[in-house]
């Protein structure tokens, strides 16, 4: 199983699309870690540097609707990955991102309107932690020197298996 | 309670149902491009478990930057072409014999009412216009299907598109699904399937089928479906003659397929076509439409007529209607990517291509290419294409470009023009 939980990157954007996590002219790359200098690389939000430490450093993301949406290509969740970066957390995924996400055995955590607000609340100057407590099926989010926030999510039996199993192939293997 | 299409469809393919709400499908076809399936390869290899569940449901094509354009996306074709050979999979599509792929795999008479597709591209739900439940994956779920021929899905809602009303001239598939996009918004149909039904899409034929249910993805859609009917069967006619006879009996037997009239619907949307106009989008989400009429204060530098969307030998025919006499305006290239070589050779018999060359238009070969932003037409940073395709997310066709999309009569229009323009007046 994958590590999860650090430092949280902050995109604060709906409908951001597979194209801007990683652009289409990466798409002719056959070695995952090619992609990883190129991650979010054409997002264009205020403030974002995609070669800035805050991208450096996250494990995870937190955005807000229909995250993933467009291509259906996994060199999405391979960009976070070879990046380190296993677990977004989101008001709405698009479909295809999001079994993309299981499958490669990270999570990809949808919350409520309001609670991803309050996650948002705690972003400042400080840099924020998350962590996962994938039993207790609670993040904790704690911004430095201020008092940590916890908050259930939800999680599907099947979408637990991949993720424990270390994704579908190994999962769809063993079974199939 | 009756069932929907995709119920049924779901019930027939059942293979597992590991957890509350998951089902695991046996697939019917595996479709495969040299984007995302090359990284599936090689972790199949990397595995030690590079074999195919079955070879002859295992379909693939070289489509999206084709012939190749540098030494990497040479290596990606390679790799395709290795694979395919080793595995003896006979429906492999090269050079000289490929198109872009929702447009060739239905013509090659793969995709049948009832079957169950999954596909590394999310346009994949194109196929459902058969009547079948067609899903977009990424390469795991790919690797998977091609490994032991099984796709997971969370079985979908509904929502049941009722369109009604005559097409008015000058309106087509496309603006209907760009009115069914505005309304829906770019996730309102994410976990959904889009039941395209009623009179208007009873008349469609099986390119303008393709058209809507295309682009149900944009709405967050798992799939697009039409039910299958005598339009179907004559479509695919010659691959399955063979298995039915005559035309009565293919149609009983795709009937099967059919939703029933009291299937549970999570919501229904009704889109009257008599009163729409031709359309295009603005922005950078699908969902952002606007009346071509009113846009036309919106230079563009290209015109692009091609992709799984658009780029069909009806698409050609009624661009090629408004273009025949009316060369580009100074300054504006054209492009034209007819979708598969049949295309390309139908259209050159009929004399479009000389229509489109007479007006100064580029003819590439089938490809994906600028569609995506990888060859034969990707865009230059401030630069404005109108498009055929299905995607305007910026830098979709270039880093900084900007892509209204639009059915191709309204597309030949603003090349006319230099700017958006309504087709209708060309289309007399
Ligand atoms: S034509 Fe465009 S949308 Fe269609 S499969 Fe090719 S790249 Fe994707």
């Amino acid at each position: 199983m994958k590590q999860f939980g650090g430092r949280v990157l902050f995109l604060d954007r709906s409908d951001i699309n597979t194209d801007e996590v990683i652009p289409a002219k990466y798409l002719t790359e056959v070695e995952k870690d090619a992609l990883k200098p190129h991650l979010l690389e054409d997002l264009k939000l205020k403030g974002f540097d995609p070669s800035g430490a805050d991208v450096a450093e996250a494990r995870v993301i937190v955005t807000r609707e229909n995250f993933g949406c467009g291509s259906s290509r996994e060199h999405a969740p391979w960009a976070l990955e070879v990046n380190d970066i296993t677990v977004v957390v989101a008001q709405g995924f698009a479909r295809i991102f999001r079994q993309n996400m299981f499958n490669c055995g990270m999570l990809a955590i949808a919350l409520p309107r309001g609670d991803i607000d309050t996650i948002f609340g705690l972003h400042g100057r400080a840099p924020v932690g998350c962590g996962v407590d994938l039993d207790g099926r609670t993040l904790t989010f704690t911004p430095a020197g201020a008092a940590p926030v916890s908050l259930p999510f939800e999680l599907g039996g099947f979408d637990e298996a991949l993720v424990r199993a270390g994704g579908w192939v190994e999962y769809a293997d063993a079974r199939y | 309670m009756g069932k929907t299409i995709t119920e049924k469809i779901f019930e027939a393919h059942v293979r597992d149902r590991p957890f509350t709400g998951v089902a695991v499908l046996s697939l019917d076809v595996v479709l495969c491009h040299e984007i995302t399936t090359p990284i599936a390869i090689a972790d199949l290899v990397w595995r030690g478990k590079d074999r195919v569940f079955d070879a002859s449901r295992i379909k693939a094509v070289i489509d999206h930057v084709t012939p190749s354009k540098d030494s990497k996306s040479a290596t990606q074709a390679r790799i395709m072409r290795d694979w395919a050979h080793r595995h003896g999979i006979r429906d492999f599509f090269d050079v000289g014999r490929n198109g872009v792929c929702h447009a060739l795999f239905p013509e090659q008479g793969f995709i049948r009412p009832g079957y169950t597709v999954i596909m590394g591209d999310s346009h994949t739900c194109t196929h459902g216009a058969f009547g079948a439940f067609a899903a977009g994956v990424g390469t795991t779920d790919l690797e998977v299907g091609i490994l032991k021929g099984v796709c997971a899905f969370r079985l979908p809602r509904t929502i049941r598109v009722e369109i009604e009303g005559t097409m008015p001239r000058g309106v087509y598939a496309k603006d209907v699904i760009l009115e069914i996009l505005r309304r829906l918004t770019v996730n309102g149909a994410t976990d959904r399937v889009l039941e395209f039904r009623g009179p208007a899409v009873n008349a469609m034929s099986m390119e303008e089928r393709m058209t809507l249910s295309n682009m149900a993805v944009e709405a967050g859609a798992t799939s697009g479906m039409c039910m299958p009917d005598m339009t179907t069967v004559d479509y695919l006619w010659d691959h399955v003659k063979a298995d039915y006879g005559e035309k009565p009996r293919a149609i009983d037997a795709f009937r099967q397929w059919h939703s029933d009239t009291d299937a549970a619907y999570d919501s229904v949307l009704q889109v009257d076509v008599s009163s729409l106009e031709p359309v295009a989008t603005v922005g950078y989400k699908p969902d952002q439409v606007k009346k071509a009429a009113e846009l036309h204060e919106v230079r563009i530098d290209q015109v692009y007529i091609g992709s799984c969307t658009n780029g069909r030998i009806s698409d050609l025919r009624e661009a090629a209607r408004v273009v025949k006499g009316h060369p580009l305006a100074h300054g504006v290239r054209g492009i034209l990517c007819p979708a598969t070589p049949r295309v390309y050779r139908q259209a050159m018999q009929e004399g479009l291509l000389d229509v489109f060359m007479d007006a100064g238009y580029c003819v590439t070969n089938p490809t994906c290419g600028a569609c995506l932003g990888m060859s034969n037409g990707v865009l230059a940073e401030g630069e404005v294409c109108a498009a055929t395709t299905n995607r305007n997310f910026n830098g979709r066709m270039g880093r900084g470009g900007m892509v209204h999309l639009m059915s191709p009569a309204t597309a030949a229009a603003s090349g006319i023009e230099g700017k958006i323009a309504d087709p209708r007046e060309y289309l007399r």
